[in-house]
């Protein structure tokens, strides 16, 4: 069962992303921002964490779930180390996926090239 | 022309097609739903592997970033993108297509100006605000946390 | 006289040729074309560099077709859609003709033809060639997103030709004439959207048609056809709009070539075609040909490009426009 919402969580999620798109002036870019920044605010008021324990990958997959681990990883952090927390616990979290990223964008650069779209 | 820019932009709408909202949010629901199904996917068997929960999840993110990469530099990302739209570009896939694109296209310019500099020009927005968020948050937290009993 | 400027002794088409890439040779006009290459790298490193050896391509074939070499025209004026124009710089870096660089974004072969046809026609030069180019690829990674980034296009956008057009003035010759020129007003009806420049460049085209009926006081029944220069879909249907308003019904002589150069319904360009390399590779595939074989007698070709820059974008500034016209009759 926990396959099937995360499924349709994650989708849900990525359709609310589309009707910006489709409905809104808002660019892409825009809206990865947003989806972020709101990821940070639903979980400092507890209503992110809820919705992960209920749908997995399909909250935790999507930038908002980006946005959640970067406050969740500022909590941690400022339990630990106290106001200093609130500057590495958001990086310290994210880390993963930021490094992976950049990792894995040096190596296509060099095994790939650019191509037509067409 | 007479024409006030109010009157032209009334003219614009009616003649602008709309996107199609209805198909292009189930190619959003289902492409978007179905990476969000692969990341649980990965999850559970990270899991069942041995992985502590925290260390699954990052896990699940690596690999889906790393798969991204190889969709991306083999074209086909952009491709399944024009059709599923916020489908691919929520899920932390889109996040790390963001990264990995400009590297490609911007390596002819070189690895430290090209790459180096423009990796982030798309992704970049998202990581900066995101901080800025959970710095924010972190010292609201350190200061509500002595109130919240803690 | 207005903004048009008649000529007396007109200049003549000797020659033209153009070159196009993989979507254009799946296209409606792949016939035309003098040279369809589906690797649209030809074969080089950047894409920038791929723009320049096409553009080279066509100027090459089309100077084939005059029978001359590159010392037989005395200018040429060209452009393109590349930051500081280096598709052009190059091409003509190689090429060792007098060079004018211009930019009028996609308006610019009616531009380099219409400054042409004057410095033919007043006797300033005895063969002068117009040239132009645009890359879909060189164009995405400038003004968009690198080309692997996914990205959903929206229904008003336009896909960038890859796409060249080249054509040889002569003072004498047995025409197609080029016998007016209207250099088109930038014209801003407040349109914000980069992703439908055919509104932001339908005011300029009807400003510019009205401009050239109005000074030549010519009927639109007198003319086979207008072409406008990559309105698309959605600044086509507002440019005749904009017309009739004032009185000017063209529709059943309107054509487009940003409609023209694909198939919409099964090729994915959203609302059409567009490029500095569209207009002139329909000009030198299909108009130019049409007029040679006496299909068409007398056309008007009002190519409009849209004149902002991705900085103005970001700064919210509204895009203005432009559309140059030029009258090319066989008689």
């Amino acid at each position: 069962m926990h396959y099937f919402w995360a499924f349709v969580v994650g989708g849900a999620l990525c359709v609310i992303g589309q009707l910006l798109i489709d409905l809104t002036a808002l660019t892409p870019a825009r809206i990865l921002v947003l989806f972020v920044v709101s990821g940070v605010a639903l979980s400092a008021l507890g209503w992110y964490r809820p919705l992960a324990e209920f749908a997995g990958a399909g909250a935790t997959v999507p930038l908002l779930g980006f946005g959640h681990l970067l406050a969740q990883g500022v909590v941690a952090a400022v339990e630990r180390h106290g106001l200093l927390g609130a500057l590495t616990g958001g990086f310290s979290a994210a880390a993963g996926g930021i490094a992976a990223s950049l990792v894995c964008g040096v190596a296509a650069s060099l095994a790939a090239r650019s191509k037509d779209q067409c | 022309m007479k024409l006030s820019k109010q009157e032209y932009d009334r003219m614009n709408r009616q003649a602008s097609p709309p996107s199609p909202v209805a198909k292009d949010c189930l190619w959003a629901f289902f492409v978007g739903g179905a990476i969000c199904l692969l990341g649980e996917v990965l999850r559970t068997a990270y899991g069942r592997a041995g992985f502590i929960l925290t260390d699954a999840s990052a896990l699940t993110s690596i690999t889906l970033v790393a798969l991204s990469a190889v969709l991306t530099a083999l074209g086909w990302y952009q491709k399944l993108a024009s059709r599923a739209g916020a489908g691919t570009l929520v899920p932390i896939t889109g996040f790390a297509n963001a990264v990995v694109s400009p590297a490609i296209e911007y390596r002819v310019e070189g690895l430290v100006t090209g790459v180096g500099a423009k990796m982030f020009v798309i992704a970049g927005p998202v990581i900066v605000w995101g901080m800025m968020a959970s710095v924010v948050w972190g010292v609201v937290y350190y200061f509500l946390r002595p109130m919240m009993g803690g | 006289m207005g903004d048009t400027l008649f000529f007396e002794r007109p200049a003549s088409v000797m020659g033209y040729a153009s070159v196009g890439g993989k979507r254009e040779a799946e296209g409606p006009l792949a016939e035309g074309f003098d040279l369809l290459e589906t690797d649209t790298t030809f074969g080089e490193k950047t894409w920038e560099q791929s723009e320049s050896r096409m553009q080279t391509l066509c100027a090459e074939l089309a100077l084939r077709r005059c029978g001359i070499d590159a010392a037989g025209v005395d200018l040429l004026f060209g452009g393109d859609l590349e930051n500081q124009c280096t598709a052009s710089n190059y091409t003509m870096r190689g090429l060792g003709i007098p060079f004018v660089g211009l930019y009028s974004a996609c308006a610019t072969m009616a531009e380099g033809l219409a400054l042409a046809a004057c410095f033919v026609a007043g006797g300033l030069a005895r063969r002068a060639m117009a040239l132009t180019s645009s890359h879909f690829c060189a164009a995405e990674r400038q003004f968009r997103f690198p080309l692997e980034y996914g990205g959903k296009r929206t229904p008003t956008s336009q896909w960038t030709a890859t796409a060249a057009g080249g054509v040889v003035l002569s003072a004498d010759g047995a025409g197609p004439y080029l016998r007016a020129v209207t250099f088109g007003r930038v014209t801003d009806l407040g349109i914000k959207d980069t992703n439908n420049m055919g509104a932001a460049m339908a005011p300029a085209a009807a400003s510019t048609l009205l401009a050239y009926f109005r000074d030549s006081g010519r009927d639109p029944e007198e003319f086979d056809r207008i072409y406008t220069g990559d309105l698309g879909a959605v600044g086509s249907a507002l440019a005749m709009q904009l017309c009739e308003r004032e009185g000017l019904r063209l529709e059943k002589i309107h054509e487009d070539c940003g409609l023209l150069l694909y198939d919409r319904g099964r090729q994915q360009v959203g609302a059409g075609g567009s490029g500095a390399g569209c207009s002139a590779a329909v000009l030198c595939s299909h108009i130019l040909p049409q007029l040679k074989a006496g299909a068409l007698q007398r056309v008007l070709f009002v190519a409009t490009g849209a004149l902002m820059s991705p900085t103005t974008a970001l700064q919210k500034e509204s895009i203005p426009g432009i559309a140059h016209l030029v009258a090319i009759e066989n008689a």
